[in-house]
């Protein structure tokens, strides 16, 4: 047993996860477990952490993350050594839209990774926090879950079947000691959107949106826009009219 | 193709951008294609030196991960997309600082290395690349070449201030100092004229690890200013200072910095400061790089941008040659409040085209007034030309060749180490390709 902070990271090379933990590490002692899907780049961050958190313990896992049984023997492993405070879950890639509209495989894909697999590693670690009656799960979903959009509505289908999922988990923990925050990045400057910046877009920093998920948790806000300019942007797109909604072009 | 524009922003040229942020997927993503291309950092070089106009841009700030760090030791190794910033904030609190950092803390570390950047202490600790250890560079036909001062040192040589053209630096090793407290003893003098600077900066050689002075470029009598020196305190202990953080908003449609301007401000910055000379305990982030609590500082001067001008001329012949510049300077009513004159230390730089040499170095802005401008720096060319001096790439966007190459006399030993896969801006306009 040690009184480290335990913290346990689902899609471990996402920048947006790396840049949670540099802070949680940043503030205080932390036991962390690093989950990826590729081993070479898990061991990349493990080492950045390591170098910038001396003090903290750091533990990998490398998953097949559409794997059913083996992310229950993951998670029932990490769970039973100690509970776990904080789990973010993180992964996701950023399909083309286009290319999912002419490749059905693509199309499947996209929805896999980033709306099934997040809710199972949520689910086996949802049954663990609600034994221990305590943690916080996050979620991270994306302001493209908030309204089908024709630039990336299939992503954005994904990322809206994630909203629910945390809308039904948080009524199912209201009033224990399981906390549920679910994370909605606007578009930001990460490997995910390389091709975007390369365009020239303008995203926002990763650092700063690590900021706002970071703070988000600690006040355990159910749902954190990141950052929160996109509240109101998406309450506004969420309520235009269709006579309106259907003539803009994003 | 996307607009890119160094931090002089006298033009954007098209570049098609290609990000790199996956170490394991350099290789592929620079060797092979029949364009060449630059590594390109934060792009804080102020001229062509980090564009490659129609050509690819490697754009290194996602190679921002930490290999190692033995707080023991002081020995960092460090992707080269990692900010000079990330390594102080990071360090210092465990006792540890990077030896020697620019005006700027927000330059990646490969930028650092292709420039080989100096700071305010070089008469003691040199150059940047004075604390390189190692370098993983990735020449663009796949082979990775390991380089530092002792192993294949001519590699190291040629890539330490190489402006990026023998390779693309994907990894430093970096030696860090002790250093004992975030804050620094300090001393603001006020001086009259250039050789009272001269016995100042002479005389602080010993004692003091920083010094740099402001200088007012239209006082026109006899060229004041205010020499500021400082040492790390061994002991001062107070909370960190609240980070402000302001941004230039917009491009103003003409320079802030103009005729109406500058004499005034200069002024009553010198006369500020003048009434607050003296003692006083600084804290490192706003001694080494008061400019990074302004971003995008560089819009003040319009959209037409801004040159910088910095030259470095043999003590010898140095009171001379910039008495005579700042004359020259002060006769035109050009330049800015962003005036810099310091003297280097007396050590040979590492890198074959190391910009720090002994003497002493002078920098300016100038809003950039086209022709008028231009005539200016050609004025100012013939000195440095006449004194032996040279004029340091990174700033640079417009000197003539023939200056280049009688400034940098190893030019012909490092073009040997060029990669045939990578171009600039620079590279073209100063050594044919």
């Amino acid at each position: 047993m040690n009184n480290k902070q335990r913290i346990v990271i689902v899609g471990a090379t996402s920048a947006i996860a790396e840049h949670c933990v540099r802070l949680w590490a940043q503030d205080q002692p932390v036991d962390l477990t690093l989950i990826g899907r590729d081993a070479d780049r898990i061991k990349r961050v493990a080492a950045d952490i390591g170098a910038r958190s001396p003090e903290a313990d750091i533990h990998v896992t490398q998953l097949d993350f559409l794997d059913t049984a083996a992310i229950q023997t993951a998670v029932d492993e990490i769970a039973k050594q100690q509970a776990v405070d904080i789990v973010l879950i993180a992964h996701g890639s950023l399909p083309e839209q286009d290319t999912c509209q002419n490749d059905l495989q693509a199309c499947r894909e996209a929805l896999e990774i980033n709306g099934i697999s997040p809710l199972l590693f949520a689910e086996a670690f949802a049954k663990h926090m609600a034994k221990a009656d305590s943690g916080t799960l996050v979620l991270v979903g994306s302001v493209a879950g908030d309204r089908g959009r024709k630039s990336n509505y299939v992503y954005g289908s994904a990322k809206g079947l994630v909203t629910r999922y945390a809308q039904g988990l948080q009524h199912r923990f209201a009033g224990t000691g399981v906390k549920v925050v679910l994370v909605k990045p606007g578009p930001t400057d990460t490997p995910m959107t390389a091709h975007l910046k390369a365009q020239g877009a303008k995203l926002a920093s990763v650092e700063a949106i690590a900021k706002n998920i970071v703070d988000g948790v600690k006040r355990g806000q159910p749902v954190v826009y990141a950052p929160p300019k996109w509240r109101l942007i998406m309450l506004i797109i969420q309520h235009l009219p269709n006579f309106i909604f259907h003539k803009l072009n994003i | 193709m996307r607009a890119v524009s160094s931090w002089g922003r006298l033009d954007a040229p098209l570049h098609r951008v290609v990000v790199l942020n996956d170490p394991a997927k350099i290789k592929s993503l620079v060797s092979g294609g029949d364009s060449l291309g630059l590594a390109h950092g934060m792009g804080r070089s102020y001229g062509d030196a980090c564009l490659n106009p129609e050509g690819i841009l490697w754009l290194t700030t996602g190679l921002d991960h930490l290999i190692a760090f033995d707080g023991s030791t002081g020995r960092l190794t460090c992707e080269a997309g990692v900010l000079l910033r990330d390594i102080q904030r990071l360090v210092i609190p465990r006792g540890w600082i990077l030896p020697v950092t620019p005006g700027t803390q927000l330059v990646t570390v490969g930028g650092a290395i292709a420039n080989d950047v100096h700071g305010k202490n070089h008469h003691l600790l040199g150059s940047f690349g004075d604390h390189v250890q190692r370098i993983k560079l990735l020449r663009t036909n796949g082979e990775m070449i390991g380089c530092g001062p002792h192993t294949q040192p001519d590699w190291f040589a040629a890539t330490v201030g190489g402006l990026g053209l023998t390779g693309i630096i994907v990894e430093a090793e970096i030696q860090l100092r002790r250093v004992a407290s975030p804050w620094l003893q300090t001393e603001t003098i006020p001086y009259g004229d250039l050789d009272e600077f001269f016995q100042l900066a002479d005389g602080s050689e010993v004692d003091w690890e920083h010094t740099v002075s402001w200088i007012d470029c239209v006082s026109g009598n006899g060229n004041r200013g205010l020499f500021m020196r400082g040492n790390f305190s061994d002991s001062e202990q107070r909370p960190e200072p609240k980070k402000r953080q302001l941004v230039m908003p917009f491009v103003p449609p003409i320079s802030l910095v103009n005729s109406l301007s500058l004499r005034p401000f200069n002024a009553a910055y010198y006369n500020l400061k003048k009434s607050k000379a003296g003692s006083a305990i600084v804290h490192y982030e706003s001694f080494f790089y008061p400019l990074d609590n302004l971003l995008e500082w560089n819009r003040m001067y319009g959209p037409k941008g801004f040159f910088q001008y910095q030259s470095v001329v043999p003590r010898e012949a140095g009171q001379d040659a910039t008495r005579a510049m700042l004359g020259e300077i002060a006769k035109s009513g050009e330049g800015s409040f962003l005036a810099v004159l310091k003297t280097f230390g007396n050590r040979q730089p590492v890198g074959m085209m190391s910009f720090p040499r002994p003497g002493v170095t002078l920098a300016l802005d100038f809003p950039n007034k086209s022709a008028k401008t231009l005539k200016l720096f050609e004025r100012m060319d013939a000195i440095v030309r006449e004194a032996g001096g040279r004029i340091y790439p990174a700033k640079d966007a417009r000197m003539p060749r023939d200056l280049f190459e009688a400034g940098y006399p190893r030019l012909h030993e490092f073009l040997k180490y060029r990669d045939p896969g990578i171009s600039s801006g620079l590279s073209r306009r100063l050594m044919g390709a």
